[in-house]
């Protein structure tokens, strides 16, 4: 093959994907359990942790979805085996695409949910052990979890012009498929006006 | 390495061994085909003897074959043209199938802004017109009515003569796109009775950039290009004389090959379609059972998704193509399959097969040995549950 569509990373995690759970579910046990996506648009992600002292020692997944799905889960799973809890639930969308070497722009939002995977799965180890989540403690918030669409998808937007709905759909998609997030979004756009506006 | 297997014919074929050595030979020649010296006169002669060609493919006169650029300029000249009609006729509305190619689609929706009225009719789960919702859109005295003769994604094939002849009687035009149907299976613009229809060289393995449009004697045009005489003032530019030779021949192959190349391309699909059947578990074939282009075959595998099945098949030399959003780089998974009523998980894990005249048994044996490992493999890592 003399050229492919992704970068050789994602090749490489698509064609041999690492720690994917090939077995049903309940075939691996385990400490917590995190499953996001929407299958209208095409992906959907589960991850199972194994957690020993706040640090996650094994990890598997499964994903329905595209090649950078795929390679997205899988090159995730690799990075947070041996990291604690804590830092894990701080990935953001933008770290996983660094390690795949890129994503083509219009792949991001909707391929790479696994850190929101993650999120879930930790928060349900904590929930299990009777502990508090770690909810609000993540570097960004899902807005548009059709699309994985943060608030600083938002804010960059924002910063630069976009103030209608409209104008956000027009340039991140957000809210193209549910539209349930429409208040939130707006919400967080007059929160901007606070913190940005110029009058 | 195993040589690629190329199963996209719908997408595009590659230039037929005889349509090639014309065409580079008739590249050599530079004349311009409205000049009056020699050079010119004999380039104009070759684009008449194409014309003849491409209206005995299709059974008309060649005088109602206009040469453009493709299927996208032919179907946005007929769209245009009804800006004007649309005064002269005292009527506004514009009819298409849900299952339209989008060039038609965007060239209905322009109109619409335009302040034109259209109506989407729905089709059936087999991909053909649903005849009730067709009945109560020709209600409405449309000026327009523009039905595709077969679907590029399902191959399902419409019966045009019935539907052309229901328009005709609610005072209506009728336009049919035939890009996918022509060279694949019978088309008969006589027998069809349509006002337009739409043609292109590239599904017929000639050159692309050319294509046709069929304007029936004594019916409206109006040119998209003006500012020149060529196709009598219907398409202005400078004629691209080698291509249109070039067609020319394509075309009087594809009407000399048009029965051995239905039972060739339908003996391979019926092959592959059986194979996967027995092969691999839960699927679905979609589109029309027998009302089908012989050479598409179009399989959704639900559990695994389009573009990761087509990026390994891909990885082993197999050109295809999916209905997956994840594909197209919109949100959403083909409009075709939606609209036959596919729920979107099978819209996403959709795959079409499109075979040709160079495609062989033993490209269809590589397949089944190779391919349904893939949905196995996908399928099981899938965090749907089968």
């Amino acid at each position: 093959m003399q050229e492919w569509l992704y970068s050789e990373v994602v090749k490489e995690h698509f064609t041999d994907p690492k720690n994917v759970l090939m077995e049903n579910e309940d075939q691996w046990p385990c400490d917590g359990r995190g499953i996001v996506g929407n299958i209208r648009c095409g992906d959907q992600m589960l991850i199972l942790l194994r957690v020993k002292d706040d640090v996650i020692s094994d990890v598997r997944w499964k994903t329905y979805g595209c090649a950078s799905a795929i390679a997205s889960t899988s090159i995730l799973s690799e990075a947070i085996k041996g990291m604690h809890i804590e830092e894990a639930y701080k990935l953001k969308p933008q770290d996983i695409v660094a390690k795949l070497g890129g994503l083509p722009s219009n792949k991001v939002h909707c391929s790479v949910l696994g850190d929101k995977a993650l999120r879930a799965a930790i928060n349900d180890y904590l929930e299990k052990q009777g502990r508090a989540s770690l909810e609000g403690k993540e570097e960004v918030t899902v807005i548009c979890s059709c699309l994985n669409i943060t608030d600083k998808d938002l804010e960059e937007a924002y910063k630069a012009g976009d103030r209608s709905w409209a104008d956000l759909q027009a340039r991140t998609k957000i809210g193209t498929v549910c539209g349930g997030c429409k208040e939130e979004a707006m919400e967080k756009m007059h929160e901007f006006d606070h913190l940005y506006g110029e009058d | 390495m195993h040589k690629r297997i190329y199963l996209d014919y719908n997408a595009t074929t590659p230039l037929s061994e005889e349509v090639k050595h014309f065409y580079i030979s008739e590249l050599e020649k530079f004349g311009n085909a409205s000049s009056l010296h020699e050079d010119g006169r004999l380039e104009s002669k070759k684009i008449e003897k194409a014309r003849v060609e491409f209206a005995e493919l299709v059974n008309c006169s060649a005088n109602e074959i206009i040469f453009t650029s493709g299927g996208s300029e032919s179907n946005n000249t007929v769209f245009q043209t009804m800006i004007s009609l649309s005064k002269k006729m005292q009527r506004n509305t514009i009819v298409i199938s849900a299952i339209e190619h989008p060039c038609v689609i965007e060239s209905a929706k322009e109109l619409e802004r335009e302040g034109f009225r259209l109506i989407e009719v729905a089709v059936n789960p087999d991909g053909r017109i649903n005849m009730d919702e067709y009945q109560k859109a020709l209600s409405e005295n449309p000026l327009l009515v523009s039905i595709m003769a077969a679907n590029n994604e399902i191959g399902t094939v419409q019966d045009i003569q019935v539907l052309a002849d229901l328009a005709h009687q609610s005072g209506a035009l009728f336009h049919s796109d035939a890009v996918q149907a022509v060279g694949k299976i019978s088309v008969d613009l006589k027998a069809w009775n349509v006002d337009y229809a739409t043609f292109s060289s590239h599904k017929i393995y000639g050159p692309k950039g050319i294509g046709a449009l069929y304007v029936k004697e004594g019916r409206n045009i109006e040119p998209l290009i003006r500012g020149g005489h060529q196709e009598k003032g219907f398409r202005a530019g400078t004629y691209n004389a080698p291509a249109i030779a070039a067609f020319g021949l394509a075309a009087s192959l594809a009407k000399k090959e048009l029965s051995s190349y239905k039972s060739h391309t339908w003996k391979l699909r019926e092959a592959l379609r059986e194979g996967f059947l027995e092969k691999i578990p839960n699927i679905h074939v979609n589109g029309h059972e027998s009302e089908v282009l012989p050479n598409t075959l179009n399989v959704s595998f639900p559990g695994a998704e389009g573009e990761a099945i087509l990026l390994h098949l891909d990885l082993l030399g197999i050109s295809v193509s999916t209905g997956s959003a994840c594909a197209s780089g919109s949100l959403d998974p083909s409009h075709v399959l939606m609209a036959t009523g596919l729920g979107p998980e099978l819209a996403h894990g959709s795959i079409r097969f499109s075979f040709g005249k160079y495609s062989t048994m033993e490209e269809v044996d590589y397949i089944l040995e190779k391919f349904p490992p893939v949905i196995d493999r996908l399928r099981k890592m899938s965090s749907i549950p089968m």
